[in-house]
């Protein structure tokens, strides 16, 4: 089971342009700020968002190709989707609302009762059948959208931040209960998201999305350890550079240089993790490649570290101790000396 | 003492006081002229014009006729809201101002219209006399056609506002359940906007409950056939004052029976 | 064009500086003394005449006015009985005008002013041939009158009796100028309505006459209201209609009591 999408959709002003491939077992996260365009892809994919051009096959079968004046209506896609507030039917029970789909899509009210039952029990909910969905926690909530999804035994699973709507402190919880319920599904899975936690923590590949278009995709590792984006880099917590290189030295974009000991020539990546820069009061002498004097614009204090905002050339963050900013008697405003050296410059093709 | 100036004090703070003089103001606005109703009414006739069979046929007509034109601006009122509602077509705000029209023209002139629509000598009217063979005015149907047209823009634009405050998310959702469109209306539209609808069909009762200009105008006036209570009401009032006010009570009852206990049942009496 | 519009703009201010200069006149030019403002109640179906009427006698009069309020006799008794000031009445029937006396709210006896018949209104050209009150019982011809409850469905019902004739109304309108209105706009084939009605809708309809044997005759009578604040002002045009007034009372279809 695969997914293939090129997908070209507009939405007022905003246009989505990204292609897409998916195959059956995988669980992929799209991941990216708010307003990147998720949602927009979930709808396109269910067909509630018509697509301007491109093509979406699922399994073979054409969904919508616009040039061919394909369009398979939404109710005939064999597509879940989870939506963020899941939007359980206020007006009928937690059972009726797992029957819905099924009764929907012809079986008759006690068969129905009886599979949506069935799938109350698999989620943990058999007791809560006949409450109204407004009386559930958000937890109970969740599974009660996805067994109402999973009843239909679709050949996509879609997932709009499954997470978003629930209480931070019992995230963790459910989001390994969530990975079971998704790990005994069959069919391809996609979820969309902001948090990069969720993201890594429940995908095995990660498709980067910002201002409609793919920045990135690859598995966590791939993405965290080379990010080509200021939002993966922040989100990773490190300083991303982007310049030419020849022969280890990079001409930087936004103004400055930086030695590295190996990498390719020609326009790259370059990463600096803050933990590697180190401060100095007077210009160090030894080992350190890469020295530039800076001004510290900003002070922070982050759990058992300081981060430092430091403006130069260029501009770079750095992770020192409070110990350290003691003995440097370090303040905002202050004059700096910035070192990293070349091993720590890790270099990647842009 | 200290208790009661703190208890005031919150009240104050909690209710402007012009907003409590002013509401006060509207509230007597409308119940001064119930009260002098109630205390001109001749209990001891009373009785016997409650009883009598001309008041029994008026107000078994005037039920008839006003659910009768609820159930029609149902039918077609809820279409006409959710294309309101959800269609965008070119000249729909002209359409929504022409439909709505009713509301603010005065009914015996939508009479008038009515008989230039219906009439015998009307635009459809001499058809529907000539080929189907039915005749609107001066017939229980032509009351029921009155106080539909006057009535039914309160629930079209009732069930409108309804439908355009719903989350149409849950029409998405239903959609990717597999629910065909007709589905998701039957299964998910109507029950979501619910209390838009009987709120409107509330209205709509209420109004054609009321109605006297258009139907007296386009159905006429006969005991049984086409005097509901208020034309009823109107014509005691030229021979027999103290009728007209016991027939007044009594439509007012009926009104208000009904609208509390609607609100019990449906719209709960919180 | 413009030359005309130049003429029309000078006679308009013409007609503004004499009306303009009109107050400035000495107030006390009527000969008889009278001045001041009364108040008439009159029924509907004299709105016309009476509108002549008052003009006519406040230019005999010069610095009186006369103010009407027309409705429905039965409106107007309630609402002198409800303390509506005014100080003269004049009703379209005797019922509605002994309501007021019996209130104890007159101070003479009331005086007929005019008489007014009934008619059958038809459409013009009368498509049904509706020629005497018989032909209202015809099966088929849609007839429209007032309901009893108003005078000249009272009169109506009379006058059928009279002849011996029983109707079945397709509807029992709230006044007379509602019967005019489904006879013209060809709702209904006939009814029954004043002469004074017929008269004054125009081209749409036309009447038939009913014989005077068969003819139920509603009597106008007027009274002077015991509040009157300017009781002689409303003696002279109560004796205005009484005299000059009953030429004009006859040109809009009213006979002479």
């Amino acid at each position: 089971m695969t997914l293939e999408a090129r997908i070209l959709a507009r939405v007022g002003d905003f246009e989505l342009d990204m292609e897409l491939g998916l195959s059956a077992g995988e669980l992929v996260a799209v991941l990216g700020p708010n307003g990147a365009g998720k949602t927009s892809l979930l709808r396109a994919l269910a067909g509630l968002l018509p697509l301007s051009g491109g093509r979406v096959t699922l399994d073979g079968a054409v969904l919508e190709d616009p040039a061919q004046g394909i369009r398979v209506p939404t109710e005939q896609r064999p597509i879940g989707l989870v939506f963020q507030d899941y939007l359980l039917f206020p007006h009928l029970s937690v059972l009726e609302n797992v029957a819905f789909g099924l009764r929907a899509r012809g079986m008759a009210r006690t068969p129905a009762n009886r599979e949506a039952g069935r799938w109350l029990d698999r989620v943990g909910l058999s007791a809560e059948g006949e409450r109204r969905p407004a009386s559930l926690s958000g937890g109970q909530a969740q599974r009660v959208a996805l067994a109402r999804v999973l009843a239909l035994n679709p050949a996509l699973l879609l997932l709009d931040e499954p997470m978003a709507a629930l209480d931070a402190s019992t995230r963790a919880e459910f989001r390994r209960d969530l990975r079971r319920h998704l790990e005994s599904f069959r069919g391809v899975r996609l979820l969309v998201t902001h948090d990069p936690l969720e993201a890594m923590a429940m995908a095995d590949r990660l498709v980067i999305l910002e201002e409609g278009r793919v920045l990135q995709s690859g598995s966590p590792s791939e993405v965290t350890q080379h990010p080509r984006s200021r939002y993966v880099a922040d989100l990773v917590g490190v300083n991303l550079f982007r310049g030419r290189a020849s022969n280890g030295l990079i001409t930087l974009a936004g103004g400055g240089s930086l030695t590295a000991v190996a990498g390719p020539d020609g326009d790259v990546f370059a990463v600096v993790h803050p933990r590697t820069v180190a401060l100095y009061r007077t210009r160090p002498d030894g080992t350190p490649r890469n020295i530039w004097e800076g001004r510290a614009a900003d002070l922070d204090l982050e759990g058992d570290r300081v981060r430092v905002r430091l403006s130069g050339l260029p501009s770079i963050v750095a992770e020192v101790t409070p110990v350290a900013v003691r003995e440097l008697g370090l303040d905002r405003g202050d004059r700096v000396w910035i070192a990293v050296k070349a091993t720590e410059v890790n270099v990647y093709p842009a | 003492m200290a208790l009661l100036t703190r208890s005031r004090r919150r009240l104050q703070s909690s209710a402007p006081f012009l907003i409590v003089i002013l509401a006060g103001a509207g509230a007597a606005f409308f119940i001064i002229p119930l009260l002098g109703l109630l205390l001109r009414t001749p209990w001891t006739s009373a009785w016997q014009q409650f009883g009598s069979a001309e008041v029994l046929a008026a107000l078994r007509l005037s039920l008839l006729a006003s659910v009768s034109a609820t159930a029609i601006a149902l039918v077609l009122g809820v279409p006409l809201a959710w294309t309101f509602a959800r269609l965008a077509f070119p000249g729909r705000s002209v359409l929504r101002a022409l439909t709505v029209l009713p509301m603010v023209l005065p009914p015996v002139v939508g009479g008038v219209a009515l008989l230039l629509a219906f009439g015998r000598r009307g635009l459809v009217g001499g058809w529907l006399a000539t080929t189907l063979g039915i005749h609107l005015p001066f017939t229980t149907a032509g009351a029921i056609i009155a106080e539909t047209f006057v009535a039914m823009p309160f629930l079209v634009i009732t069930v409108e506002a309804g439908l355009r405050s719903m989350d149409t998310r849950f029409e998405d959702a239903a959609r990717t359940l597999g629910a065909s469109r007709w589905t998701v209306l039957w299964r998910v539209t109507l029950p979501l906007v619910r209390p838009s609808l009987i709120a409107g069909a509330v209205l709509c009762w209420a109004r054609a409950l009321g109605e006297f200009g258009a139907t007296i105008t386009f159905a006429g006036n006969f005991p049984g056939t086409t005097q509901t209570m208020p034309l009823a009401v109107y014509l005691a009032l030229e021979s027999n004052p103290d009728a007209a006010i016991v027939l007044s009570l009594v439509l007012l009852a009926v009104s208000l029976a009904v609208l509390i206990g609607l609100r019990d049942r449906w719209l709960g009496a919180s | 064009m413009r030359a005309r519009l130049v003429a029309a703009l000078l006679v308009a201010i013409a007609v503004g500086l004499v009306s303009a200069c009109g107050p400035m006149a000495p107030v006390s030019a009527s000969q008889s003394g009278l001045n001041g403002t009364i108040t008439v109640f009159a029924a509907s179906s004299l709105n016309a005449a009476f509108t002549r009427i008052g003009a006519d006698f406040e230019k005999r009069h010069p610095g009186t006015i006369v103010k009407f309020s027309f409705a429905g006799s039965s409106s107007l008794a309630a609402q002198i009985q409800q303390g509506a000031l005014g100080d003269v009445f004049a009703s379209a029937d005797q019922p509605n005008m002994q309501k007021v006396i019996q209130a104890g709210l007159t101070s003479q006896m009331p005086i007929v002013i005019a008489r007014n018949d009934l008619e059958i209104v038809v459409a013009k050209g009368n498509p049904k041939h509706v020629e005497a009150l018989a032909d209202l019982a015809r099966s088929g011809l849609v007839v429209v009158l007032c309901a009893p409850a108003v005078p000249c469905g009272h009169y109506a019902a009379q006058t059928l009796q009279k002849a011996g004739v029983s109707v079945k109304p397709a509807s029992q309108e709230a006044d007379v100028k509602s019967v005019l209105s489904k006879v013209a706009l060809g709702e209904a084939d006939a009814g029954l309505v004043y002469v004074t009605d017929v008269k004054s809708a125009g081209n749409a309809v036309e009447g038939v006459a009913i014989p005077p044997a068969l003819n139920v005759v509603a009597e106008y009578p007027i009274v002077i209201l015991k509040d009157s604040q300017n009781r002689a002002l409303a003696r002279a045009f109560v004796s205005y209609i009484l005299t000059d007034g009953r030429q004009t009372l006859a040109r809009y279809g009213f006979t002479n009591p």
